[in-house]
């Protein structure tokens, strides 16, 4: 593209009064030859936009250069629609907000960030969308409540969807129940499920093909283009989905398991087995069909135990209620006895809790049942303790039946166990050294319980399923974003996601759908999805340079890089989300946007301008992620809380775009202190790419190596994590670190 | 396979009512998924109660820095149209044809408002800071908070004097008119979204906790702008009164929730986010006693694991009992909390400095012009075609489990269409 820039100006929001705007004026057309620079007091009112869009319109200029407020303000404003390119300078919020007035190290700020503004805007290219045909059609895993639901509501919205359901019948776990939780005021009785209605409405649905009996062999494309290998008895069939919706549901932890002695007494059920025997009719004493006039519930019976749950599996509290009242309409004489650690029965079911607390012969007791042995009237005696009772004396209760509350253990696959394993697998058919082999065998031993546990069956390099996180569940890390998977395109619902109860996993279903849905449409329009929703851009790999060093491929988050047997990158845009950390880790730097690259962070770097050591002007340079530390320098301005004028800012997609040839060539050219902002790292990161400030913060430990060559203090670079609402802070991080450059004195390569 | 007619169909916009979390959500998904969207609110900023989170369970991250997703999203979206100040007045109709009557009243500032605060400067009058809970005052002419959507002041009038014209005379930009008067709106949508979301529970109603009597009794919604950096004690959280450090602190649950003569309800959420909160305290002050008083603990699903992790670490007393009255050392300012430690089975009173009062939710669908099935507390059960309740007006939820909800009913609000559907 032929660049006409056009650099315009605002003297509003007292930028007029803060800085020399003659002077600014002068480096775009003086010193980088802008043909046209205009300034305007009221840059986004109608004047001033109506003289940028009128030069863009004659073609006197095609991307623009817009030097007034942050790029987080007016945005709508100084959208000149997709042909024209726009770069923002932010003067306001990060210069004369945040910097003495009518100050030379202002001024020289100001000037700064208008040549890097005016470098990045030379280098920006026009974004070409991603225009490949794309299905709409939603492939769902798994045919219980949340499948059915899942493919039900796609439908209803005008969407194929095809449903693979491993058993003969549509219905899972709900579809056997002899009743669910009460839904309708006022709350207080169990409801028949009405699941039947639905599977009938989705088998006569015309947008609908389910395969029952049926499993997932293969998946291999991106978003928009998946091909499914699907087999059902002894037919296989290939089918194309833009999406996938993966509704697997859960499986009751094992009772045998449990640390809880006498647990495997034949009058010991789970409470998933009664509600089998509950749907099936008549509920009896399993060792001698007698009628069963005592029940003992031993609820969390697993769950919120580290040795086993950790977590709370949310629905067996209310089931106990549920099932309490299956044993009374047999017999309205039956003692039920409820034993819990705290009885979770969140929002309406508190309804239900109370109806049966009120019961006479219900009776619910806080403690723990240590043991359970069978007694000579063939009875099940189990032994409370630290109830409600007493403290030191233990209790024991002679019951006909006992039912463990086991809690729910989601049907995912272990994707990275996986991946562990295969790999090792691969090491050892190499027999590459003795070390590599008996490391391969150990690493095996552990994962071995991974093998074959395959659902997905992705063709992807990093793996054939979701990452799970906490717990096995392959939930989302986000209390804002709970469907970000890091597989672009495939969602998890209902159990398999996080402990639920059928109607949250009916509801769950349905957003996951609407996620897939509004996937297919964004690869529709070229777009990335969530968090940088609506995007056009995505990187492009200059393959002839490439080294097969593999750091892509292994560092995307969202394992939307490929490789061939001689491990070059294969990239699929559509499962990308284009937050740049592939570009970060390439050492060929052979990765780049259009809009977005290593040549264009490093021209801005050369654009700023370094005074020699004789002036006592340090200079600073800061990456700052564009979605949190960005918005809090903003803010620091917004309260006009100033800092050092000696920083300049450039905002990244993501630190993990960070590449460090940037540092390097920072560094060489005497900028004296580079400081990094990211995300917060670790367990509860907040990085919405998951890893980018991690990945960042591990490569300068690379960096150290070129310090050590260029014989530089290694405190020069440093690395913050940094909320967005840390606006009081981030003026003191970067004073300190100032502080502290100015004491290791000017970078020695200044002026080389 | 694909079913191209699928999209090529006009969609007609999805009426959204309410701006906080859950109606942000529904509004951003459906526009992103193609389906146009008018999203309403009533007051002047979006993001609702978790605007004023000062951070989220589990991961005690600030709610901001999702906010600043969702807003991004919205600049990038023309598919999304927001009013705020407004109000359904009325809708009539059937599904994939609604009309839908929307009030808005006047916000005084235009959208050429650059967010310079020159207004502010020059304003020579306060109103109290409702955002805030009415801890501390803030400028007539403000921005609701500082980091808020849409990014334009606003003016509460009941505070200025007569005739006053300061801030729109200061306002070089001409954003500013004063002579603004309340509109009507009349728009096609499809389907409704009901998202107006909740209200803490009244705590003065509690006559026993002393809530609105001893002002060192608040609630967990106070207490959440009172950590807030951009609170009105910026972060620190002390004693409303006198300012003092707390060096002990009880939480008392189920303040109004799970009780006949209250809300009869789980509110769901106040175990977790109180177990969030004495993360706050403990924080600032390392030697304070916390005490949370509870019926049941209910963390369920992850949360349980945020839970153990929580009291662990933060050497938390947790008393099995409800908190049965509040008194105040009329000396000290002190508060006499009286409970019964039924593991212990006893009863005993002890001394804080400070209680806070884990209130719990109440749906706000009174005065929707829509005929609904409501429940005898106030939750949507359902609404006519088309018409769907999404977030904490359906039943008390946390953050998460309402985005989900707000994503699903996106959905379902799109199967509803019209073709030539729009602005009449």
């Amino acid at each position: 593209m032929n660049k006409q820039l056009g650099v315009y100006i605002c003297s509003g929001c007292s930028l007029g009064e803060a800085l020399d705007l003659d002077r600014l004026a002068l480096v775009a057309t003086r010193e980088r030859k802008v043909p046209i620079c205009r300034t305007h007091s009221f840059l986004c009112g109608e004047e001033g936009l109506t003289q940028i869009r009128s030069d863009l319109a004659d073609g006197s200029v095609n991307t623009v250069v817009v030097a007034a407020c942050s790029p987080r303000a007016k945005t709508a404003s100084f959208d000149f629609g997709p042909a024209s390119l726009v770069e923002r300078v932010n003067l306001r919020e990060q210069v004369a907000w945040s910097h003495a007035a009518r100050d030379e190290d202002t001024q020289m700020l100001a000037e700064d960030c208008l040549r890097m503004g005016i470098a990045r805007a030379e280098k920006m290219e026009p974004l070409e969308p991603l225009a490949e045909a794309i299905s709409r059609t939603v492939l769902v895993v798994g045919g219980g409540v949340a499948g059915i639901h899942a493919a039900l509501d796609g439908a209803n919205a005008g969407y194929e969807v095809i449903l693979v359901e491993k058993e003969a019948e549509l219905g899972g776990f709900v579809g056997g129940l002899k009743r669910v939780f009460p839904v309708h005021p006022p709350y207080t009785s169990a409801e028949t499920a009405g699941l039947g209605e639905k599977i009938q409405a989705l088998k006569s649905h015309p947008l609908v093909t389910v395969f029952c009996s049926a499993e997932v062999l293969r998946i291999d494309g991106q978003p928009g283009m998946f091909d499914v290998a699907l087999r059902q008895g002894q037919n296989q069939a290939t089918v194309r989905a833009g999406a996938i919706v993966m509704a697997t549901g859960w499986k009751p932890y094992d009772p045998a398991k449990l640390d809880l002695p006498g647990c495997d007494l034949p009058d010991v059920m789970t409470n998933v087995q009664v509600e089998k025997a509950a749907a099936a009719g008549v509920m009896l004493r399993p060792s001698d069909g007698k009628p069963v006039r005592s029940v003992l519930f031993v609820l969390c019976a697993g769950s919120r135990d580290p040795n086993h749950l950790s977590y709370c599996s949310t629905v067996c509290c209310t089931a106990a209620l549920k099932q309490a009242e299956y044993f009374r309409e047999q017999h309205s004489d039956v003692q039920i006895f409820i034993v819990y650690r705290d009885m979770v029965t969140p929002g309406f079911y508190e309804r239900y809790y109370e109806k049966l607390q009120s019961h006479p012969l219900n009776f619910f007791l806080k403690g723990e049942v240590q043991k359970l042995e069978r007694n000579g009237d063939g009875k099940i005696v189990a032994t409370l303790r630290g109830s409600l009772l007493g403290e030191d004396e233990p209790l024991n209760l002679a019951v006909d039946l006992v039912v463990l509350a086991t809690g729910m253990v989601p049907n995912s696959a272990d994707n990275n166990a996986i991946q562990t394993l295969r790999d090792a697998q691969k090491k050892l058919e190499r027999k590459e050294s003795e070390a590599q082999v008996a490391e391969a065998q150990k690493t095996i031993g552990l994962l071995e319980r991974h093998a074959n546990t395959e659902i997905l069956n992705l063709g992807y390099r990093q793996g054939p399923d979701l990452p799970v996180l906490q717990n096995g569940f392959p939930n989302s890390h986000f209390v804002c974003f709970p469907y970000e998977t890091q597989r672009t395109g495939i969602y998890a619902a209902g159990a398999v996601r996080a402990p639920m109860d059928s109607v949250l996993a009916a509801e769950d279903a349905g957003g996951a759908m609407m996620k897939a849905i509004q996937c297919v449409e964004m690869a529709v329009q070229g777009q990335a999805v969530h968090p940088r929703a609506g995007d056009l851009s995505y990187p492009i790999f200059a393959l002839q340079r490439c080294t097969q060093c593999k750091r892509c491929t292994v560092e995307c988050p969202f394992g939307a890089i490929d490789e061939d047997e001689k491990g070059t990158p294969r990239f699929n845009p559509y499962r990308c989300r284009r937050c740049g950390i592939c570009m970060g880790a390439c050492p060929e730097r052979i990765i780049s946007f259009k809009n977005y690259s290593v040549d264009m962070i490093a021209s801005m770097t050369k654009a700023i301008e370094v005074p020699d050591e004789t002036e006592d002007k340090p200079r600073i340079l800061i990456f700052a992620c564009e979605n949190d530390a960005y918005p809090a320098l903003d803010q620091a301005g917004m309260n006009r809380r100033t800092y050092d004028a000696s920083v300049r800012v450039i905002p990244l997609r993501c630190l993990g775009s960070m590449n460090i040839v940037w540092i390097a060539d920072a560094l060489s050219r005497g900028i004296d202190g580079v400081m990094l902002m990211g995300c917060k790292f670790g367990d509860d990161y907040q990085c919405h790419f998951i890893r980018g400030s991690e990945l960042a913060s591990r490569r300068l430990e690379n960096v150290k190596d070129t310090l050590e060559r260029l014989q530089l203090e290694s405190g020069r670079i440093e690395l913050v994590q940094l909320a967005i609402d840390e606006c009081d802070r981030v003026p003191q991080v970067i004073d300190d670190f100032v502080a502290r450059i100015r004491e290791l004195g000017p970078n020695p390569y200044k002026g080389f | 396979m694909p079913s191209p007619e699928s999209s090529s169909r006009e969609r007609a916009p999805i009426l959204v009512v309410g701006g906080g979390i859950t109606g942000l959500t529904c509004a951003i998904e459906a526009a992103e998924a193609g389906n146009p969207v008018v999203l309403i609110e009533k007051s002047a900023y979006l993001g609702g109660h978790v605007a004023a989170f000062h951070r989220y369970f589990p991961k005690l991250c600030p709610p901001p820095c999702g906010l600043e997703i969702n807003t991004r999203r919205l600049h990038n979206n023309p598919k999304i149209e927001i009013l705020t100040l407004a109000e359904l007045e009325s809708l009539s109709g059937s599904p994939g044809n609604y009309q839908a009557v929307v009030r808005t009243a006047p916000r005084f500032v235009k959208e050429s408002c650059t967010l310079c605060g020159a207004c502010t400067a020059v304003c020579p009058t306060q109103v109290p800071d409702l955002f805030n809970c009415g801890i501390g005052k803030k400028k007539a002419i403000h921005r609701p908070y500082p980091m808020a959507f849409p990014l334009q002041f606003r003016i509460d009038r009941s505070a200025c004097p007569q005739g006053c014209r300061l801030c729109a005379d200061a306002c070089k930009f001409g954003a500013i008119d004063l002579d603004q008067r309340p509109a009507k709106k009349t728009l096609r949508v499809a389907s409704v979204v009901l998202a107006t979301g909740w209200e803490p529970y009244d705590a003065g109603k509690i006559d026993n906790l002393g809530f609105g009597r001893f002002p060192h009794v608040v609630t967990n919604v106070m207490l959440e702008r009172m950590a807030a950096p951009d609170g009105p004690t910026g972060g620190r959280i002390l004693r409303p009164s006198d300012g003092k450090p707390p060096r002990s602190v009880a939480f008392v649950q189920c303040a109004g929730s799970r009780d006949r003569n209250h809300l009869p309800y789980c509110s769901g959420v106040c175990c977790t986010a109180s177990l969030k909160q004495a993360t706050y305290i403990r924080e600032q002050y390392p030697e304070a006693t916390i005490t949370v008083f509870y019926i049941d603990l209910r963390t369920p699903g992850h949360l349980e694991d945020f839970a153990a992790k929580t009291v662990a670490a933060n050497q938390l007393e947790l008393i099995k009992g409800k908190a049965g009255k509040v008194e105040q050392d009329t000396e000290t300012g002190n508060l006499l909390v009286t409970a019964e430690d039924v593991l212990k089975g006893r009863k005993s009173t002890r001394e804080y400095d400070l209680v806070v009062l884990a209130v719990g939710m109440v749906p706000q669908s009174s005065g929707l012009p829509i005929n609904l099935l409501i429940d005898e507390f106030g939750f949507v059960s359902s609404g006519p075609p088309g018409v769907y309740a999404s977030g904490c007006v359906k039943r008390p939820a946390e953050v998460a489990a309402s985005i989900r909800d707000a994503t699903g009913a996106a959905l379902k609000a799109m199967r509803n269409r019209t073709n030539g559907a729009g602005h009449e």
